[in-house]
């Protein structure tokens, strides 16, 4: 057999069915669920007289509009976040598919708790009707973003047509530096692809940075595969996951471990196989970064200058332009000089128990700048119950930081977490664009531990200057 | 779904790289259960002030384009979230057809599940039709899905490249469940094969 990518391999092992032209019919081992793009895909099948086709591979919980204060399970407020709530409530128990709802320990952002729960395992085909679902790739499984119709036809068929990307590989050499994370590394490498480059392909992970990470780190990585324009981003499975897996509650065990394990170690990129594109960045060259635009490619090192539209060509001029107004950022200003008004730390990118290790470590013992809004919300009940035992929420707490409940929050504020006009917030997130925290505010990417750093000095700042 | 085969009509220039879907569908209108309705509330906070007005400036906002069905837009239109609100809000505003020179994926795919047909063109001929489009209501741009091509007022023709089978579910107005589901004994074959060689799946 020729020489296959990781891609190739799972792609193969899913086609139930290959038209003439090459479309395929893609077989989906999970499918995750969520509030805000499912309720018109049970509606669909409801008028159509259809059925989930296979419950227990479906797997529903609400998370990009539930309240994250303490008091969430009096109810929520807003009359349409409610609504839609209360479908998918509906909608799961209706249909018998798993669900977990708001007032179960185990509820959070759905791709913090596929993984946390053993719903997400190497050589799987993944989807769900949001584009971070990339994330799950951390697992060497194919695991993309699907649009509401896209949903329907999972629930009804449990296949999806797929006609099939183009391999890229990204290659980190190499150690990191101390203060440089994950979350370095996936903004690096979208500030040098562009949020176009990696459109049409899907992304392998892969060198030696990689390898070192461990899951969760991983994770951030493939999660904003998205953010640089590719379908999907995997890294092969190897100890590091098997090890993750081993005893989550929906992970085999016993004999079907040892097979499915088998199985897993088939999972990498032939040593001859074809990419189409190829990008390799040495691990010691990445530093520390945030984001000073509106777009995620729009990255630079913490110790760099907020640039000028016309250090940029053709369409990025104006985009450029747009951008510095939006954030309101003069050319020229040292990043380390731009105040900040609030800080998230949270999200699917890094809402797990590593980040919160890794943003407490920076703060604690320590008070955060006074007046800043700064807001802690574990990805999910188990990750925030993970923290308060290792006494993390309490070194949040004692430095001023509000510790929430787990839900998307302020990544995109669909539930009450917003930031008003013109508020600057560093935050964990993923998406900088206009608008996203709320309506005019403005957005830094960065890591946890930067995050942490910039609520104590209340301004952008180099972590390595703190740890 | 509304079937797609020829469009007359007028297209509005926006030419703007990386339009995001928050661009065009900002998250507090992802709350509805309905795929309709979102038309008022597409490119939100390009189109109106904070007290509600109309900005004179946004493009859809003047009287020659109130009524575009295409729009011309600069490249990576539709990055960003995966919401099928995007395509949703811009079709009940009434865009039949966006062309650029590269979408995000997921928005491509999730324009013709809905009616709307994305067109990729070349940078030198998304400048032909970004001037074309600039001459407001009186030009009429001519998208023809059959023989994939463009014809701008002034009769230049552009042709495209599109997926035959997303063509023909768009041209024929064709539901995928529907389709997808005469396969079902592929399906059946396939998930009696794996629930042996991979149980734990
Ligand atoms: S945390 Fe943010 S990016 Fe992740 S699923 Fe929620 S809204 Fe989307």
């Amino acid at each position: 057999m020729a020489p296959r990518t990781l891609y190739d391999k799972i792609w193969d092992a899913h086609v139930a069915h290959q038209a003439d032209d090459g479309t395929c019919l893609l077989y989906i081992d999970r499918h995750l669920v969520h509030e805000v793009t499912s309720p018109q895909a049970f509606e669909g099948l409801r008028m159509t007289g259809r059925k989930v086709r296979a419950p227990e591979k479906t797997i529903a919980v609400p998370d990009h509009n539930v309240p994250t204060t303490l008091d969430r399970l009096k109810g929520i407020d807003n009359e349409e976040s409610r609504i839609q709530v209360d479908a998918l409530d509906t909608n799961a128990r209706e249909f018998g598919v798993v669900y977990y709802p708001v007032d179960d320990v185990r509820q959070g952002i759905v791709h913090i708790i596929g993984p946390e729960q053993g719903w997400t395992l190497p050589g799987m085909t993944i989807v769900c009707g949001d584009s971070h679902t990339a994330t799950h790739g951390a697992f060497g499984s194919l695991a993309h973003g699907i649009g509401t119709s896209e949903v329907e036809h999972v629930l009804a068929t449990q296949t999806l047509i797929q006609k099939k990307s183009k391999n890229m590989k990204v290659e980190i050499t190499g150690h990191l530096s101390p203060g440089v994370t994950a979350k370095d590394i996936t903004l690096a490498v979208i500030g040098e692809t562009g949020t176009a480059g990696g459109t049409g392909y899907v992304i392998e992970y892969c060198g030696e940075a990689i390898r070192n990470l461990s899951m969760e780190g991983r994770m951030t990585v493939c999660n904003m595969a998205i953010e640089g324009g590719a379908r999907a981003g995997m890294i092969a499975p190897d100890e590091t996951t098997f090890k993750y897996c081993n005893g989550r509650p929906n992970a085999p065990s016993g004999k079907t471990w040892d097979a499915a394990l088998d199985y897993w170690k088939t999972l990498f990129s032939d040593g001859d196989a074809h990419f189409d594109k190829v990008i390799t960045m040495k691990g010691e060259n990445i530093a520390p970064v945030v984001t000073w635009g509106t777009s995620p490619e729009d990255v630079l090192p913490i110790t760099a200058s907020v640039p000028a539209a016309d250090d940029f060509k053709g369409g990025k001029v104006a985009a450029a332009q747009r951008s510095l107004d939006y954030m309101g950022l003069t050319p020229g200003t040292r990043l380390q000089d731009v105040t900040i008004d609030a800080v998230f730390i949270g999200s699917c990118t890094n809402g797990r128990i590593e980040d919160l290790r890794a943003a407490a470590k920076v703060v604690e013992g320590k008070k955060i700048q006074e007046g800043l809004i700064a807001m802690v919300v574990p990805g999910s009940g188990l990750v925030r119950l993970q923290a308060e035992q290792e006494g993390l929420a309490d070194v949040f707490k004692n430095a001023g930081f509000e510790w929430r409940l787990a839900g998307c929050s302020m990544c995109l504020g669909m539930n009450p977490d917003q930031l008003g006009p013109q508020v600057r917030c560093a935050s964990t997130s993923n998406r900088n664009f206009e608008g996203r925290q709320g309506r005019e505010s403005r957005t830094h990417l960065m890591s946890p531990a930067m995050a942490a750093a910039a609520a104590l000095t209340g301004k952008l700042t180099d972590v390595r200057e703190i740890i | 779904m509304e079937k797609f085969e020829k469009l007359t009509a007028i297209a509005a220039p926006m030419p703007l790289i990386n339009i995001d879907t928050d661009m065009i569908i900002p998250k507090q209108f992802l709350k509805t259960i309905k795929r309709t309705g979102l038309g008022v509330s597409a490119f939100y906070e390009m189109r109106y002030n904070l007290d509600g007005s109309n900005k004179p400036d946004f493009v859809l906002n003047k009287e020659a384009y109130k009524d575009a069905n295409i729009l011309v837009a600069g490249d990576n239109f539709g990055c960003g979230s995966s919401r099928e609100h995007a395509p949703w809000a811009l079709l009940d505003f009434g865009i039949r057809c966006v062309i650029s020179t590269s979408f995000a994926d997921i928005f491509y795919n999730n324009c013709f599940k809905n009616g709307i047909l994305p067109v990729i063109v070349t940078e030198e001929q998304l400048r032909l039709l970004m001037k074309d489009a600039e001459k407001g209501s009186n030009s009429r741009m001519v998208v023809d899905l059959e023989n994939q091509n463009i014809e701008t007022s002034d009769g230049d023709v552009i042709t495209f490249d599109v997926d035959q089978h997303s063509k023909h579910c768009l041209i024929n107005g064709l539901d995928d469940i529907g389709l997808t589901l005469e396969k079902v004994v592929s399906i059946d074959a396939f998930e009696t094969k794996m629930a042996q060689s991979a149980p734990w799946v």
